[in-house]
């Protein structure tokens, strides 16, 4: 009975493994097997054209944050990286707290609305969403740029009579990346809310709790789960954006994606390219560790 | 008096609004000022597509355009193939060893940047291209499918789940076959779900940016890299008329999307 038994759980094993393997060769050979290569690249000398030789070197990791005088060989602060990792970080974090404190009460809103009009505020949420990023960031360009809706309407109505300059700044990287990313934590946000069990509100204020205390004691902890996870998926395309600090950016606005994309093109140090590469692909990594840990712990409560 | 509602909370309602107001104000406005007569974007000098014909013309666009559709056709084609019997063989079943391996290798791609996978790509394809000399659109397809698999994973096995086993288990009583069980029975219900993944990997590859920058060979521009390549020179109400077109084929892809995965009642 029981070698009967271990039969089919091998057979059905051996069943699904055939049936996953076609995705799994092809993602073994586009995304794991690259990604290794990425991380040996970090560790080889960079070639005088782009690409790399073949003979083993730190210094695409010492890079990152320090650089070597060109003279005297001696290693300093690369102060022009620290200052784009420091940037990158701070927007993020900025991207994430803006898209928190609009999208709770827009996904508050979606939640509270009717059964049967709730579909269409989620669908108006998701059509942003499924925009091609450049057009949306094109789209704030195009009001933010000096000739552009904002200014014009303003110049128009004789508010102001020069231009305000907003466009190539870190606030219109800013603005940008929570307007590009809104959608992402809306929709974690709504998730949790729609699981959440109204009754639990008329609970509350029977026990005389105010809005306050309710929204801050009975709410936010049982949405908790989509709290986070609504952070990090903003977190972290923003901390990897590559198109909207170029375009909303300018040439003085880089983020990591910038950085790492000028180390191959005109920077030619694919090594120190890779290295940050992986920095951002293992801070993305840890992140995501959290997050899965403390849901894994939510749900085991 | 107005009634007490538990569920209000002050201020919230107006926030909402305000932020669907300036969700939709920037990309109606491209889309507006892409009927322009006159050049200036925030200058409205009547009506006309005038702009949807210079971009009609635009040899670029045009090869841009059918690149796009070509490189998006095949990645859906091949990533939906992919996909179907993952989600057949990790949905439905008991728990075997390496099932929880196999869905972290699927969605693997899914919590990175998009740069990470593109550097990845590039370095990669790069010593590719030099080893075998070939420079076809071949790459940006695989970069794609690369990209979308996990997107048409989660709406087919979304379906998987909600449909039980009974009409599979009716099949079998009748002496079908496996087989026939799968293309009569569990493939036409699972369409809906397929269908919805096909039009995920569609609209995704039509916007990939980054990966298809860092992949593309010369002369591979896509409609996304074209654009990007054209903003340089700055914006123009011919790339106004390509972004709303392209706008226009998400919603409607996404309407079809929603009808299919909507749940009835």
């Amino acid at each position: 009975m029981a070698a009967a038994e271990e039969q089919v759980v091998r057979e059905t094993t051996r069943r699904n493994w055939l049936l996953s393997a076609p995705a799994l060769v092809v993602l073994v050979f586009t995304a794991t097997l690259p990604f290794v290569i990425v991380l040996v690249y970090s560790f080889l000398t960079p070639g005088q054209y782009g690409n790399v030789v073949w003979k083993f070197s730190t210094d695409g990791w010492v890079g990152l944050v320090m650089t070597r005088d060109v003279f005297d060989d001696t290693l300093g602060w690369a102060d022009a990286h620290l200052t784009i990792i420091w940037r990158s970080v701070k927007l993020s974090f900025a991207t994430t707290i803006i898209t928190f404190v609009v999208g709770f009460p827009t996904a508050w809103f979606i939640a509270t609305r009717p059964q049967r009009s709730r579909p269409i505020w989620l669908f108006l949420i998701t059509i942003p969403f499924w925009t091609n990023l450049l057009i949306r960031t094109f789209a704030i360009n195009e009001m933010i740029r000096n000739e552009g809706l904002i200014n014009t309407v303003l110049m128009r109505t004789g508010l102001i009579h020069e231009p305000i300059v907003m466009i190539y700044s870190d606030g219109a990287v800013l603005l940008g990346m929570g307007y590009a990313y809104f959608p992402l934590m809306v929709l974690p946000l709504y998730a949790a809310m729609d699981r959440f069990d109204m009754r639990l509100l008329e609970a509350g204020y029977d026990l005389y709790a105010s809005r306050l205390s309710v929204l801050w004691r009975i709410v936010m902890p049982v949405v908790r789960p989509g709290i986070i996870a609504g952070c990090v998926l903003v977190f972290i395309p923003a901390l990897g954006a590559y198109v909207t600090p170029r375009v909303l950016g300018g040439g003085k606005t880089m983020m990591l994606g910038n950085l790492i994309e000028m180390q191959f093109g005109q920077g030619r140090n694919w090594p120190l390219g890779a290295s940050i590469s992986i920095t951002l692909a293992v801070i993305t990594l840890v992140a995501m560790l959290i997050i899965i840990r403390r849901a894994g712990r939510e749900t085991a409560q | 008096m107005k009634r007490f509602s538990v569920t209000t909370m002050p201020g919230f309602a107006l926030i909402a609004i305000c932020a669907f107001a300036v969700l939709y104000l920037p990309i109606l406005t491209i889309a507006t000022f892409s009927f322009n007569a006159g050049k200036a974007i925030s200058d409205w000098q009547g009506f006309s597509f005038r702009w949807y014909e210079i971009a009609w013309a635009n040899t670029e666009v045009q090869g841009a355009a059918i690149r796009s559709l070509i490189i998006a056709s095949w990645a859906t084609l091949i990533s939906v193939l992919l996909a179907t019997p993952v989600a057949l063989a990790t949905t439905r079943t008991a728990k075997f060893p390496g099932r929880t391996f196999i869905y972290m290798m699927i969605n693997q791609t899914l919590v990175v940047p998009e740069i990470v996978p593109a550097v990845a790509l590039l370095i990669f394809f790069a010593a590719i291209k030099i080893q075998t000399g070939y420079q076809g659109l071949g790459y940006l397809i695989l970069a794609h499918v690369m990209w979308c698999i996990p997107l048409a994973y989660l709406p087919i096995r979304a379906r998987l789940e909600g449909m039980d086993l009974s009409l599979e288990n009716a099949a079998a009583d009748l002496y079908a076959s496996r087989w026939q069980t799968l293309w009569r029975i569990t493939l036409p219900l699972l369409m809906p779900g397929i269908i919805a993944g096909a039009m995920l990997c569609f609209i995704t590859s039509l916007d990939t940016v980054v990966i298809t920058e860092f992949v593309k060979s010369g002369g591979q521009d896509t409609l996304a890299t074209y654009m990007l390549g054209q903003f340089r020179r700055g914006l123009t109400p011919e790339i106004n008329a390509i972004s709303t077109v392209l706008l226009a084929l998400t919603v409607v892809l996404l309407t079809g999307f929603f009808l299919l995965t909507r749940k009835r009642d």
